[in-house]
């Protein structure tokens, strides 16, 4: 498994062509309480840098943004039961949905764990 | 992720530095850096509603309007029983534009000799120019922007502000007096705009510091940021300038009747008194009302009502999480038809469709001190 992440501060689980996609800890700690994640259904299909989808504050509603295309095979069905869990457990239980992977080149551009960490450090 | 960005250069107010010192998140606001949060809305919201939070309020105009026949002068500009306002009593008065909509929403108070009003921060300057042009030239304004103003808000605010300064206790919601606090004087007023009991504390700028310290120290006082005042506020159903009221909103379609008291309507004579005389004999086209939305998504601001056909029918100028109700509230401006508390409506946001329905304000109801309870 190898962890990726973006500047727009999602991450991503990479096991094969198969990949588990969430926000940073920086992220849900800018966000503040989370009150509702709206998470893609099985069978949708996401494009990189496109909104896949929507985590809403008690403040404001934030988009979320596949950081790789591909098509989701499940969104986190216990954030809508509990979405504080992004708050709680962004890079665990928190994670938004899991997708196969249509083109595994695009991670190369993605950053890895330091590199990310350097990135929030200039914020 | 998303964030919001903006293009101001906010300026720095007196707690600036004692709002980073203690964690607090600075974001643009009405033109300066504001505290959004300290640990968190959700926490500083049901401290509030608890306990106390000290608010800064600062950004917000302070003003000071004296002069021959000052009542009559400001009578002519905003619809409020100026006259009728006695020393240390406040009363909640519009700004209105010659067709009645409304420029600012704001609060009176007679002091000693003078009338003490406080406008909103985003509105001030605007506020200011629009006195000066309308005000009788031997009428003086004098903008207080030396004095910083800090809200106490919360059922235990009492206890604290008494303990420094004893004898607030005395005072009941819409009255204020001249207290000694921490050995600064200051201007003490039982208002504030969370819909909880609470103080608002008019003092020096250069005492702001000291002053924020020494309330923060008592036990039942933390320190709470601009995210909890807007969901306190929303739950209080009180209307938030340039979002639920602005210059084409009428006081009778914002549900501000109250404002316009029996002798200012019949004498007429404000900006607008026309407008509003018809609004009020024929019902206004739209009227804001409150929202409970099913689910837990929140419809904010710039949501629509819809209806059957999918047609826009009102719109959402205020919405967001409520944290003692544990639901999405909103406030809206819906067809006169509509504005019955229960009537279900259907709200559209990003496509998405929500059912609501139409609720009686405040959601939360309010917890003032009225004189004699």
């Amino acid at each position: 498994m190898t962890l990726y992440f973006t500047k727009d501060h999602e991450w991503i689980a990479v096991d094969g062509d198969i990949a588990t996609v969430g926000i940073t800890d920086y992220a849900q700690s800018q966000l503040g309480d989370v009150v509702f994640v709206e998470v893609p259904p099985a069978g949708t299909a996401v494009e990189k840098g496109k909104e896949a989808a929507v985590v809403e504050s008690v403040k404001a509603a934030s988009d979320v943004y596949a950081p790789v295309s591909g098509d989701v095979t499940e969104g986190n069905a216990a954030l809508e039961a509990d979405p504080s869990l992004v708050n709680s457990a962004p890079e665990s239980d928190g994670w938004f949905f899991k997708l196969t992977l249509s083109n595994v080149a695009e991670l190369d551009g993605l950053l890895d764990e330091a590199g990310y960490k350097a990135f929030v450090a200039t914020l | 992720m998303s964030e919001e960005t903006t293009d101001e250069i906010p300026q720095t107010l007196p707690l600036d530095a004692w709002h980073r010192a203690r964690g607090g998140r600075m974001v643009p606001f009405a033109g300066y850096h504001m505290p959004v949060q300290f640990e968190g809305i959700m926490a500083e919201h049901l401290w509030t509603r608890s306990s106390a939070s000290l608010f800064d309020v600062s950004h917000m105009g302070q003003l000071l309007i004296s002069g021959e026949e000052v009542d009559e002068a400001l009578e002519a500009v905003m619809p409020g029983d100026i006259a009728g306002l006695a020393e240390g009593r406040i009363r909640y008065s519009l700004l209105l534009n010659d067709s009645g909509g409304i420029l600012d929403d704001l609060m009176v108070t007679r002091t000693k000799g003078d009338l003490y009003v406080v406008v909103n921060g985003a509105t001030k300057y605007d506020d200011i120019a629009h006195l000066h042009e309308h005000l009788p030239e031997h009428i003086t304004l004098n903008h207080m922007d030396e004095q910083a103003l800090i809200a106490l808000q919360g059922p235990k605010a009492v206890d604290a502000l008494a303990r420094l300064s004893p004898g607030v206790e005395k005072l009941v919601f819409m009255t204020a007096g001249a207290f000694r606090l921490g050995g600064v004087s200051c201007w003490i007023s039982r208002s504030g705009y969370t819909g909880e009991d609470g103080f608002e504390i008019s003092l020096p700028a250069s005492a702001a510091d000291t002053i924020a310290t020494l309330l923060c120290d008592q036990p039942e006082v933390k320190p709470a940021g601009l995210g909890a005042r807007d969901s306190l506020r929303l739950e209080a159903g009180l209307p938030l300038y340039g979002h639920d009221l602005d210059e084409d909103i009428s006081p009778v379609a914002a549900d501000l009747g109250f404002a316009i008291p029996k002798r200012r309507r019949e004498e007429g004579g404000f900006p607008g008194s026309d407008r509003i005389a018809i609004e009020r004999a024929e019902g206004p086209a739209t009227k804001r009302v409150g929202l409970i939305i099913e689910g837990r998504q929140p419809v904010r601001e710039g949501g629509t009502v819809v209806d059957a056909d999918g047609n826009d029918i009102g719109r959402v100028t205020s919405g967001g999480f409520s944290p003692t109700l544990q639901t999405p509230i909103a406030m809206a401006y819906v067809p006169v038809s509509l504005a019955t508390p229960g009537t279900p409506v259907t709200l559209q946001q990003r496509g998405k469709l929500f059912p609501a329905k139409v609720a009686a304000m405040p959601f939360v109801p309010h917890n003032y001190v009225r004189k004699g309870a």
